[in-house]
């Protein structure tokens, strides 16, 4: 069976060696900063980081995977801005009267906003499955059990419990292509078969809710504080995430990173827009240059 | 003699709706630091035992419970399974519902973390366990890409990480190959001599364990039926339950033979004593048969199924077959042998159409009917009737159940089911193909399954069966294959390739060294009467055989 690839995977980088915690506050930082910018030029450059970090941390190829999907989203999001939106100057064509919609004039500006509203989604995505790659969900969830361990162990075996549904999913599928007559046709037999998809997890879930038992989750505590050294990475990836989000709040406050689509384009390129590029870029994939330690 | 670690007083528990007891009046105590093999037929409750030394009966089961189980002092009545766990770690048939945490440390640590160790405790639980149980290295894996054999010992790691003093095995073999099989119970016989802890130990395929435990403790429908020594229950089983009979013990019954053996070692002693033992004799090479191609196009009946030169390759990852070419007569039964991910349920899957060869081709003269691991996929219906047509169904005799709901089937009749259903009523497939069939088996059922494969080849069917075990292969097929990475290693009779190794032996072919390509008990007893008459190899002569042989079967 080909390897599931958008779930953890211990790998010998920079990223994976830091901390959960740490690498949950830099992933954050950059998320932060995907929201609070909106200049194209460092949306950009923040993309460029993040592409960067994850060709640093071994997961480059899935996280290519991931921008193409990405298209399912970021497509529609600029159709629709365009067709939807009635703000902006520059008509580049029309389409006559949309009855209720009114004039169906779409404008330069509306596409421009749709795209780079749909950079920052991609981002969303592209950050999202960095972490979800690169961060250690159970280390994650030991953290978050300190405050509400049912909660924690209950996203803990979800994370676990995809994978095997998914497996037993396909086995029962499999089975089914077997039979002589093929799977079980029509709206009755999509029922049958969904019940037994069903009956099959739940049998599952009560052989895991056994071994929970048996684990002691009945009467479990919090989970201990572990006390560990902090690493040349988790160092990193703390001034990584520090720097991240330190850039990010001067450039809007700054006004280096300003944009505003309507009524018209205004994205102007400073220096200080390009030493926010700069910084960005270099404080997303500096830690990935030390790669002492990381095995 | 020292407190008992486990006493069950007169127990008895109905499961919530069943119309019969899974365990009526069991009373047994078990020492600290004993090694007990669980042992009986499929539903006659060894699991439910299991389920109660842990506290699981009553509490996760429900169900009306009497009696009395102690764990370590504890009344399991009083206290729950969480709060026994400190004492008994426990072992399920499935690794892939005993691992809940998404990497191995994590899943090491779970149970310590849950009982409130402090951190250092935990780290050098984790720590220690994973040294002992050899799985340090996977430590930092995730748990959903580890093998099936790894998965088990992890489970086992996090059963063990907090030292508990009894530990509770379901069949913890079943879902592993020969080799992994037996590193696990190497692993647990070395935890119970160097840590003394104590062992219960559920297993079907009791010679794989016997010539390691202490005390076999045998189930029948819900009772104790006999509590003793290995070779004490071998001579009970030899009267009450041939069904438990070992391989070793059933040649020896045969041979007339006493005492019955626990393992291969003993057999081999007891033989030797006796002059009976044959010439250990290098194996023989066994390779793939080639016909000369003029002779074999002028011979050689059309194939039921032909693969040649078959790769499984996949997209930016491993070959899983490299180049597999496999010839399958019609009437031919085959045992496709090897370790877990050799690619035998792959083939298999290409055979039936499930997939598609990257390069290479199959041919078949006809329908290929797989009966893939787990007969309860095929179940979507809540009436047997509904799942297979009546012929299929009478063909399997299954008329009687035709009512039922197919999920409170026995194993054996799940199977039979299963069988049913992809065989279907309409036109005989060529090729009925099985993948991994016996797994959590009983002798008795597979016995039937072995007869009913005999009877579909003697029809003209060809039949291919993936499995582990050494024994069923040899009851049921009279050629074997042997796979490895891939590729065909060994092709050959049953005889030639299951008598000829460690690992791929049937326990007779390795007791008897492979002579004369003995695979079954019924095979060994009769070389050995003959050499014991000494019409094949001389030995001491007639009579101290007749006098060493006083029972002996003629």
């Amino acid at each position: 069976m080909k390897p599931m690839t958008l779930f953890y995977r211990r790998l010998p980088s920079p990223l994976h060696a830091a901390r959960a915690g740490v690498a949950a506050l830099w992933v954050a930082a950059l998320t932060v900063a995907a929201l609070l910018l909106f200049h194209p030029l460092v949306l950009l450059a923040l993309l460029t980081g993040v592409l960067w970090a994850g060709a640093g941390a071994g997961v480059g190829r899935p996280l290519l995977r991931s921008l193409r999907t990405g298209a399912i989203v970021w497509l529609p999001i600029v159709l629709v801005n365009v067709l939807v939106s009635r703000e902006g100057v520059t008509v580049f064509a029309r389409l006559g009267s949309l009855g209720p919609f009114g004039q169906g004039n779409l404008t330069v500006e509306a596409l421009l906003y749709g795209a780079v509203i749909a950079l920052k989604v991609t981002l969303l995505i592209l950050i999202t499955t960095l972490a979800s790659l690169t961060i250690d969900p159970d280390e994650l969830l030991r953290i978050l059990r300190r405050l509400s361990f049912r909660s924690a162990l209950t996203a803990s075996l979800a994370t676990r419990m995809i994978p095997v549904l998914v497996a037993d999913a396909q086995r029962l599928a499999e089975a089914q292509r077997t039979r002589p007559d093929g799977p079980p046709r029509g709206a009755r037999g999509r029922v049958a078969l969904l019940r037994a998809v069903i009956t099959g997890s739940l049998d599952r879930a009560m052989d895991v809710a056994a071994t929970l038992e048996v684990r002691g989750f009945a009467s479990a505590s919090r989970a201990p504080r572990l006390v560990r050294p902090w690493s040349r990475h988790d160092i990193a990836f703390l001034a990584s995430a520090v720097a991240v989000l330190a850039l990010a709040g001067c450039g809007r406050l700054a006004g280096a990173a300003s944009f505003n689509a309507y009524p018209e384009l205004h994205a102007p390129v400073s220096v200080g827009t390009l030493v926010l590029c700069a910084g960005l870029i270099a404080a997303a994939a500096l830690p990935f240059t030390d790669r002492r330690g990381i095995d | 003699m020292s407190a008992p670690l486990l006493c069950f007083e007169q127990v008895s528990y109905r499961y919530p709706g069943a119309a019969s007891p899974a365990l009526s009046e069991v009373s047994i105590e078990i020492q600290p630091g004993e090694f007990c093999l669980l042992a009986g037929l499929s539903g006659h409750g060894k699991s439910t035992l299991l389920r109660a030394a842990c506290g699981l009966v009553p509490h996760f089961h429900g169900g009306h419970f009497a009696g009395r189980v102690t764990l370590a002092g504890l009344d399991t009545h009083e206290h729950g399974p969480a709060r026994l766990g400190a004492f008994a770690g426990v072992l399920f048939q499935d690794p892939e519902t005993q691992l809940v945490m998404s990497s191995v440390r994590a899943e090491l640590a779970l149970a310590l973390e849950n009982r409130g160790h402090s951190a250092t405790a935990v780290a050098r639980g984790v720590e220690e366990v994973a040294l002992a149980l050899g799985i340090d290295s996977l430590l930092d894996r995730t748990t959903h890409e580890l093998s099936g054999g790894e998965k088990q010992r992890v489970a086992l790691g996090a059963a063990l990480a907090g030292r508990p003093r009894l530990v509770l095995l379901d069949e913890p073999t079943s879902q592993l190959d020969p080799v992994a099989g037996d590193e696990l119970i190497g692993l647990l016989r070395r935890l119970n001599q160097e840590w003394e802890t104590t062992i219960v130990l559920a297993e079907h395929r009791l010679e794989r364990c016997l010539s390691s435990v202490d005390r076999v403790i045998a189930m029948d429908r819900g009772r104790i039926a006999c509590d003793s020594a290995p070779h004490a229950f071998l001579e009970w089983a030899a009267k009450h339950s041939p069904a438990l009979q070992t391989p070793a013990a059933k040649l020896f019954a045969l041979t007339g033979l006493h005492p019955a053996p626990t393992g291969v070692r003993g057999a081999r002693a007891t033989l030797r004593a006796h002059g009976l033992l044959p010439e250990e004799c290098p194996p023989q090479p066994v390779g793939r048969s080639k016909p000369k191609a003029r002779a074999r196009r002028a011979a050689v009946p059309p194939a039921a199924l032909e693969c040649s030169g078959v790769w499984h390759e996949l997209h930016r990852g491993p070959a899983i077959l490299r180049g597999v070419t496999l010839r399958v007569q019609p009437g031919e039964s085959i045992a496709l042998m090897g370790r877990n991910g050799a690619g035998k349920s792959t083939l298999l899957r290409h055979a039936a159409g499930l997939l598609e060869p990257t390069r290479g081709r199959i041919a078949h003269a006809g329908r290929v009917a797989l009966l893939l691991q787990n007969p309860g996929d095929y179940f979507v219906h809540d009436r047997v009737a509904d799942e297979a047509p009546p012929q299929a169904l009478a063909a399997f005799g299954l008329t009687e159940l035709a009512q039922q709901n197919p999920r409170d089937l026995s194993g054996g009749e799940r199977q039979r089911l299963a069988l049913a259903i992809v065989t279907g009523s309409g036109e005989a497939p060529a090729v009925l193909a099985l993948d991994e069939p016996t797994r959590g088996m009983d002798r008795e059922a597979k016995a039937e399954l072995a007869q009913e494969l005999r009877r579909r080849a003697a029809q003209g069917q060809a039949v291919i069966v993936a499995t582990h075990d050494p024994e069923f292969a040899a009851a049921c097929a009279e050629r074997a294959v042997l796979m490895a990475d891939g590729r065909v290693i060994a092709d050959g009779t049953a005889a030639e390739l299951l008598a000829g190794g460690w690992y791929f032996a049937t326990e007779t072919a390795r007791i008897l060294s492979g002579a004369a390509g003995a695979l079954l008990p019924e095979q060994g007893a009769e070389l050995l009467r003959a050499r014991a008459d000494g019409a094949q190899i001389p030995i001491d002569g007639e009579q101290r055989a007749s006098a060493i042989l006083p029972g002996v079967v003629r």
